[in-house]
């Protein structure tokens, strides 16, 4: 794990250098003071110098402005590096989203990806943080004032010797053991999480059906679970500042016996004494800092484990059997003996031994049940997903000899669940051809039957489209969708479903346009309304992951049960 | 998890003590631990910085007067003594700490989970129209990073202040008596430590708020771009999309730099200042023992005070920013808490009715089937309308922001079992009306009558309860196939929810599901299609038995043939039923008893199927739109 982050922090190395080497700095100078300290009051008050004293204050001061001095820099450097490691390894998580193929997407859901790319890196990168702050710092504070002290009283040390292991591994075992009931607090709340979210969802579907008294009880449950779960976990890790101060306590009641005892036998001097009680203080608040730092490491392990998921998912759609240079010819799409399942372990195949041969300019409908594999089908041809045997080609050769770019650019693919961003109108568009002209983008709207409506905006194609496009209907978002794929001037044009929420009529006209307007272009159209493909030149039937007939309407209306089914479904009361 | 790392979002708190004042009063719902908590603080503060006055005495008293005496049993008695004395106080110090953490767990999370349970208990009971200002992604992060920020301070941020502000007083106290120079010295350094913080923390919040401001930016474009990744990939847009999220994860990196830079300075700065204090105290005590006006033991402990007075110093100003951020967080949280209900003002309800031997209807416990209005009159008198399903528009005008009106003088009638069908383009009011049925809305003028009464009278839960709905968005819940057909009436028994499913034609593939009924559905129902989601809330709305169903494009999600096999249990649901659907198929509303041609919010037609392709007005129109190109 730590192997796959470890580059991220590559880029900011020198600040991860500056900030221990200025920590260690700080520490060094800072373990001096109590010892000069211990000279004051052991040397200037006993020989009454009152100008070694200020001296000797003066070099202390001076000390500790400098330390103040190394403590800013490490500060700052420390910032640095962290922040800087954070967002390089939120960059490197964004690119190899952007390389992911469909179902690399599939594997992770969407919120879960958002999650890995926000919360998980800001928790790794505070632990981070913390570890080169506070984990540098404590063991060379520990070593260091454990020296110091040996110098001062080599025997009154063996306290340190005693009582440093027996806390820290007090501390030690409260992370252990706090660790898995952390990730059952964490769990719970999750859970809870999760149902408040489906309950906002579905809030219409509460009220309709009076049900807040038994949401209420649903939360309820959740809530008081989450709330036993993180108790518990609190329990043990609350024992962290008692523990913590029982030990120091106890030291300072030993030195200050033993120390004592040895003062008045003339072993040792008062300052000093002043002094390693001054150490115990220092130590200790630096093992109870790297007790946290142990805990916040141990928790966001999980998150940097989220993190590495998402870096070592095997990538399954690349440019890696693509010839250079190999262009897009003419429209026509050939599916040979093709079979196709979402997940090689799984036992049956969606599309089955599909065998089918698209004419460049030809006008496709597929229509079939909900289910039949319709948008599984046209989306191999694009190569959002790979095909499991068989193959696809697209200008007579297969879709995995051009390069993904180039296939994609020829293909132009209008999704079933598609999204606008936010931005103007105008920069939705721009999506299809970056520099697509005014006129370019108004004919592209006025064929897909939006430049009307976009029109009708105070601000047309300026209009502002908020996060997912919320100003739009679902019918208007529709249409701007397919304008953005027709910018693209593409030689395939794919609708999936892409007009179930336009109306009849203005179905019809997008697709007049196109027949009469547009003939080069290949479209093959995926729809529920018979209506949508009943005039194109030939319709795919697709039942069950098969080809179940081909013809054009009045064919089919002939030789396909099914075909006309579906037809007759959709007549009732035309021949009344 | 309240991990550090969680963005705070918001900056500064408006009303800082009448938030504060409110957090206390979910803090002293109980009560008990929490003064125990006060006690338990004060005493663990006390005994830490009586335990380090021991320094002194110990020093001056049982050290120095036996240095170079001969170490007897005798002698080292009383030296004994007080450091079991001290020892003793110290324990209580330990033991007090840990009771007041343990109990502080107790009193941090029951508060948390009673913010949260007003919280939602609140979301429950607003109207629909406070969920179509606030999105969901708004109101979730109440429950994550708002409550988080809360929980982090009240955990850690009440004891630390606490007991941070009685170490500082009791501190104070101490050294005065210790040596009243010394302490005008130490004051004065703390005077400048205070402004230094000062300082620092306007900067930090300055830096915090540009801070959060990129994580929103940074985070808001991760959350759209992932969510239509897949249209990335169809229009190869990846490496315009990385070049523009690579500025914005720039500007985040600097800002989150220098943010942190300030957060992480300060400790630093006030250690060492520390220890400027720290010579500084001890050049200035050694000067005074030498000319005679303090001693050695004071010196030892006062040395040790330099230290615990201004830690908790340093501690407050780095809880500082957790705090304000936290009273924010619990500003926005009182917001949602403190949003309008949803009124009612209704007080006709809906009662289990029998008929008495001169036909009359009465009240019952009993199950009868038979439901009836319960109408208590202004004079005292109580009457019983019996459930029948009638619903009638009275010159109904609506708008849901008082500028743009959505539904204009719409007047319709549908009798008991009949089926009315509205169609019409995206944005002519069709879904309107039925969110008006059940008030979701209230009308602006006219009104609508269900039995002769008009809804407004009517409680709206007992109103809602004779109505059910199919929404063209199915969302299911987290459950098993059983539980989500129970949904439309929690005490269905078994054969009930099978004859629902039944009904609904889910039946048969309920049964080739893993666990047939007890399929476990997670994430919306994802492991079903749309089609059989569709078909579960059918059975859904068939389990409760309303005597009016509201069909909102509930079969625009299935294909037409599968529609056709559930049209005969969609046929069976609707028979003896009034039944409102809206439908964008016109195949599927030819049935209906009555359709309604809406445009702009006003009905054009309204007819039969035939009366209107008589007519050869706008439905004709969209009819025959269909097959225009033939």
């Amino acid at each position: 794990m730590i192997k796959q982050l470890a580059p991220f922090a590559r880029k900011y190395w020198w600040a991860m250098v500056i900030a221990p080497v200025t920590i260690l700095c700080e520490v060094l100078i800072e373990i001096r003071i109590p010892v000069l300290m211990a000279a004051i009051v052991d040397k200037g008050i006993p020989s009454r110098d009152i100008s070694y004293v200020t001296r000797t204050g003066g070099i202390m001061v001076m000390m500790a402005l400098f330390s103040l001095l190394m403590g800013t820099v490490s500060a700052r450097f420390s910032s640095v590096a962290s922040m800087g490691f954070g967002s390089e390894i939120r960059a490197g998580l964004f690119r190899k989203v952007q390389e992911y193929s469909f179902s690399n997407v599939d594997k992770f859901s969407t919120a879960s990806l958002v999650t890995r790319l926000t919360t998980d890196v800001s928790n790794v990168q505070m632990a981070f943080m913390m570890l080169i702050r506070i984990a540098v710092r404590a063991p060379i504070m520990l070593v260091g004032a454990t020296v110091m002290a040996y110098y001062i009283n080599s025997r009154l040390v063996t306290i340190f010797l005693v009582a440093i292991p027996v806390l820290a591994l007090m501390l030690f075992t409260i992370g252990i053991t706090t660790f898995p009931k952390f990730q059952a607090m964490l769990r719970k709340y999750d859970a809870m999480n999760a149902s408040v979210q489906e309950n906002l969802i579905s809030i219409r579907v509460v009220k309709a059906f009076v049900r807040s008294a038994h949401e209420k009880k649903k939360f309820k449950n959740a809530n008081d679970d989450l709330m036993a779960a993180s108790i518990k976990a609190e329990r043990i890790l609350q024992l962290n500042m008692p523990v913590m101060l029982l030990t120091m306590y106890s030291c300072i009641v030993a030195i200050m016996w033993f120390g004592g005892n040895m003062i008045i036998v003339g072993g040792m001097k008062t300052g000093e004494l002043i002094g390693f009680i001054s150490y115990v203080t220092q130590i200790l608040i630096q093992l109870m800092l790297l007790s946290m730092v142990f805990i916040q490491v141990i928790i966001s392990r999980a998150s940097a484990s989220r993190i590495v998921e998402v870096l070592n998912e095997k990538i399954d759609i690349t440019d890696d059997g693509a010839k250079e240079e190999t262009k897009v010819r003419d429209g026509s799409v050939r599916f040979e003996d093709v079979s196709f399942r979402y997940n090689r372990d799984a036992q049956d195949n969606i599309l089955k031994h599909i065998n089918l041969n698209i004419q460049s300019g030809e006008t496709i409908g597929i229509i079939g049940a909900t289910g039949s594999a319709k948008s599984t089908l046209v989306q191999l041809i694009p190569r959002l997903y790979d095909v499991t045997e068989g193959r696809v080609l697209v200008g007579g050769r297969d879709v995995r000899d051009y390069k993904i770019k180039e296939l994609r650019d020829a293909v132009s693919m209008v999704l079933q669940k598609n999204v606008l961003f936010s931005g103007t109108i105008k920069e939705n568009l721009k999506w299809g051809n970056e520099n697509a002209t005014d006129d370019q983008i108004t004919e592209a709207c006025k064929a897909a039957q939006a430049h009307d409506f976009v029109m009708s905006f105070p601000d047309g194609y300026d209009t502002d489209l908020g996060q997912g496009g919320v100003n739009v209907s679902g019918g208007q978002k529709q249409r701007l969708c397919i304008a953005r794929a027709l910018l693209k001037n593409p030689k395939i044009l794919i609708l999936d479903d892409s007009t179930s929420a336009v109306d009849t009529a203005t179905d019809a006209k997008i697709r007049a346009y196109f027949r009469e307007n547009r003939k080069d272009i290949t479209t093959i159209v995926i729809a529920q309304r018979i209506t949508s493909v009943c005039d194109s030149d030939r319709i795919v039937v697709m039942n069950e992951g098969e080809i179940s007939a081909v013809g054009t309407h009045e064919e089919l209306l002939q030789t396909s049960e099914i075909y006309r089914e579906v037809y007759e479904s959709q007549q009732k009361g035309v021949a009344d | 998890m309240p991990g550090p790392g969680r963005p705070r979002t918001g900056a500064k708190p408006k009303s800082i003590r009448k938030t504060l004042s409110r957090i206390m009063g979910y803090i002293f719902r109980q009560k008990t631990r929490f003064i125990l908590i006060i006690l338990f603080v004060f005493i663990g503060s006390c005994a830490n910085v009586a335990g380090t006055y021991f320094i002194k005495p110990l020093i001056n008293g049982c050290i120095v007067p036996l240095i170079g005496k001969p170490v007897t049993a005798q002698a080292l008695l009383p030296f004994l003594k007080m450091i079991l004395l001290m020892g003793g106080i110290y324990l209580i110090g330990v033991l007090a700490t840990f009771l007041y953490t343990q109990l502080m767990i107790k009193v941090a999370n029951g508060t948390l989970n009673a913010v949260r349970t007003d919280l939602f208990n609140r979301l429950q009971d607003l109207p629909i129209s406070y969920f179509d200002t606030h999105t969901h992604g708004e109101l979730m992060s109440r429950f994550t990073s708002d409550v988080d920020t809360l929980r982090e301070a009240i955990s850690m941020g009440v004891t630390q202040l606490l007991s941070s502000a009685i170490t500082v007083v009791g501190t104070f106290v101490i050294m005065l008596v210790l040596s009243p120079i010394l302490t005008v010295l130490i004051v004065l350094m703390l005077v400048v430590m205070m402004l230094i913080i000062k300082k620092i923390g306007g900067n930090s919040a300055a830096y915090f708020k540009k801070q959060q401001k990129a994580i929103g930016a940074a985070n808001g474009y991760i959350e759209e771009l992932i969510e239509g990744q897949k249209v990335v990939k169809v229009f190869s847009h990846e490496d315009e999309v990385k070049k523009e999220f690579g500025v914005l994860n720039n500007n985040l990196r600097q800002a989150a730099t220098n943010a942190n830079f300030y957060a992480n300075v300060l400790m630093p700065i006030m250690g060492n200042l520390t220890y400027v204090n720290y010579a500084m105290t001890a050049t200035a005590g050694a000067a005074l023992v030498i000319t005679g006006r303090m001693d050695i033991g004071s010196i030892a402990s006062f040395l040790q005070y330099t230290r615990t007075f201004s830690q908790p110093i340093t501690q407050i100003s780095q809880q500082f920013n957790v705090i304000l951020a936290a009273l924010a967080g619990a500003e926005r949280i009182f917001e949602v808490i403190d949003a309008e209900p949803e009124t009612d003002e209704g007080y006709v309800t809906l009662v289990n009715a029998k008929t008495d031997a001169d036909g009359s209807l009465t009240e019952t416990s009993e199950r009868t089937g038979l439901w009836a209005w319960k109408h208590p009159h202004g004079d005292g008198t109580t009457t019983y309308t019996q459930l029948n399903g009638d619903v009638r528009f009275n010159d109904v005008t609506f708008s849901y922001d008082d500028k743009k009106t959505v539904l204009h003088d719409v007047s319709l009638y549908a009798k008991p079992g009949q089926e009315i069908a509205f169609v019409g383009s995206t944005g002519a009011g069709k879904t309107t009306i039925t969110n008006l049925i059940n008030r979701f809305y209230d009308v602006n003028e006219g009104k609508i009558t269900y039995d002769g009464i008009n809804i407004k009278k009517i409680k709206k839960d007992d109103l809602r309860r004779s109505l059910a709905m199919v929404l063209q968005d199915t969302h299911l819940f987290t459950g098993t196939v059983r539980e989500n057909i129970r949904y439309g009436k929690l005490d269905a028994t078994d054969e009930e929810v099978i004859a629902a499913a039944k009904l609904a034609n889910a039946d048969y593939f309920i049964r080739h599901l893993p666990q047939g009924y007890d399929t476990m559905l997670t994430g919306d129902g994802s492991n079903l299609s749309q089609g059989q989601r569709q078909l579960l809330a059918i059975a859904r709305a068939a389990v409760a038995n309303p005597p009016v169903l509201i069909l909102d494009e509930a079969t625009s999600s299935i294909d037409t043939r599968t529609e056709a096999l559930i049209e005969k249990g969609m046929d069976k649901l609707m028979n003896g039923r009034t039944v409102f659907v809206i439908a964008h198929r016109l195949s599927t509303v030819h049935n209906a008893d009555a359709i309604m041609v809406l445009e702009n919010g006003e009905i054009i037609e309204r007819g039969s199927h035939g009366d209107l392709i008589q007519e050869h007005g706008k439905y004709y129109q969209l009819y025959t739109g269909q097959f225009e190109l033939d």
